[in-house]
């Protein structure tokens, strides 16, 4: 059965990159569709009228939103290849609480980050390293947060990898000396060709991350 | 096999009630603890120690946090009665879409409602009922958000009922004149022993949040 699916997606969107992370993972074939965030689309509006964001899968014409979500669906429907959650009930509760976790911090403490200066930003650089300790408390001595392969935090996390070095030099600090476990884990990450693939050009992370400054 | 169910909470919270309501859903027996906020359990802080907030969900001692996320337990574990989550993965993907809305919106825009005064309260109010009327077209005609039975993203909406008359009252309107709709549904969920048993009387909400307004000189 011929399978049409669509992503509409700003290059670089770390919660877009996931999506694009996954249909790696899955071998999945879709068209691509850049949206400009400042003009965006007809399709994305109706596509996402709640949120009016990217990214949006859109599957044989029907609309999945919020990134967590769409991996899900994305293990969901194409579940013989690359499983992103492991099969057990309270595995499957901690691999979607780390998800969550990285939802509603990371993001949030990264842009406190790049936009504070002072003591604001000595705050926000301790409560970005925190998050990431607890991550890596969580990762322990796992090759990755899904075990023996990319799961979805990792497909969650990955994406910010590509903004440590950034943030290094904003702030003056080192993620190798604050979470050598998770510099580990990002290199090894890279390992697989559906995220050093997908991920962006870090130079081009980086201009972009600097306009938010 | 016997299963050792516990469940630390705090009775207003509309975020334990959707454990409370899921469990009796399924029918699982469980040790309610009663959570006193200003003086956290060595037990909470042990089980959830990254956001040190309830509902947890300890089964057979192993703690599951976040609300929607024990609810997804609950239901996988307790597989086979009263699903709560449909098996289609579009449709699922719906639900989890619509739950994660009203854990986006509705806490936070409730909180202003109660919270605020004046222009800053219309604007709340204004946002809140946004929301409510959003979800009422999702449920368009169908008797539950999950169709024709009660479902997650029912489970997840429905215990915010318990505080719809300290938001009413507080900001002085009426959920039922906006969201006539949405006020049937919340009658046919009461219907159900599971809802009704699992969240308080909204007055007992009101007092709360009179007294919570006291404690802090919320006007």
């Amino acid at each position: 059965m011929a399978e049409e699916v669509i992503l509409l997606d700003y290059w670089a969107s770390p919660f877009g990159t996931r999506v694009r992370i996954a249909l790696a993972e899955k071998g999945i074939k879709y068209e691509y569709k850049e949206e400009n965030l400042d003009e965006k689309s007809k399709l994305l509006l109706e596509a996402n009228p709640v949120y009016k964001q990217i990214p949006v899968l859109i599957h044989n014409g029907k609309v999945v939103c919020e990134s967590t979500i769409i991996l899900e669906y994305i293990d969901e429907v194409w579940k013989d290849k690359s499983p992103l959650l492991p099969c057990h009930p309270y595995e499957r509760a901690q691999a979607r609480f780390w998800a969550d976790y990285i939802d509603k911090k990371i993001y949030s403490n990264s842009v406190k980050l790049l936009r504070s200066k002072g003591e604001e930003q000595e705050t926000a650089k301790k409560d970005w390293i925190e998050c990431f300790k607890a991550l890596e408390g969580e990762l322990g001595e796992k090759p990755y947060f899904g075990g023996q392969s990319l799961g979805i935090v990792d497909v969650g996390l990955v994406p910010f990898y590509l903004w440590f070095n950034t943030f290094e030099t904003l702030a003056n600090f080192s993620m190798g000396t604050e979470c050598p476990k998770i510099v580990d884990w990002g290199k090894r990450c890279m390992d697989n060709d559906s995220v050093s693939k997908t991920l962006q050009d870090e130079h081009k992370i980086h201009e972009i991350l600097v306009e938010y400054m | 096999m016997g299963d050792e169910v516990i469940l630390l909470d705090f009775w207003p919270s509309m975020f334990g009630m959707r454990l409370r309501v899921a469990l009796a859903e399924k029918g699982v027996n469980y040790e309610y603890k009663e959570e006193d906020l200003s003086n956290k359990s060595a037990l909470l802080l042990k089980m959830n120690p990254v956001h040190k907030k309830i509902p947890v969900l300890i089964h057979n001692g192993k703690p599951v946090c976040e609300s929607l996320i024990a609810v997804q337990y609950i239901d996988e574990v307790w597989k086979d009665k009263a699903p709560l989550l449909p098996s289609d993965p579009y449709q699922r993907a719906q639900a989890r879409f619509w739950a994660d809305y009203v854990d986006k919106k509705l806490y936070t825009l409730g909180s202003k409602v109660w919270q605020t005064k004046g222009e800053e309260q219309e604007a709340s109010k204004k946002e809140f009922l946004d929301c409510l009327k959003l979800l009422e077209g999702e449920l368009g005609d169908k008797p539950y958000f999950g169709g024709e039975t009660f479902g997650f993203v029912d489970v997840s909406l429905i215990t915010f009922y318990s505080w719809f008359y300290a938001y009413e009252t507080f900001g002085n309107f009426s959920i039922e004149a906006d969201c006539p709709k949405l006020i049937e549904w919340v009658k046919r969920c009461m219907e159900k022993e599971s809802v009704s048993k699992s969240i308080p009387d909204p007055h007992k909400v009101y007092e709360f949040v009179l007294q919570l307004k006291k404690k802090f000189g919320i006007e």
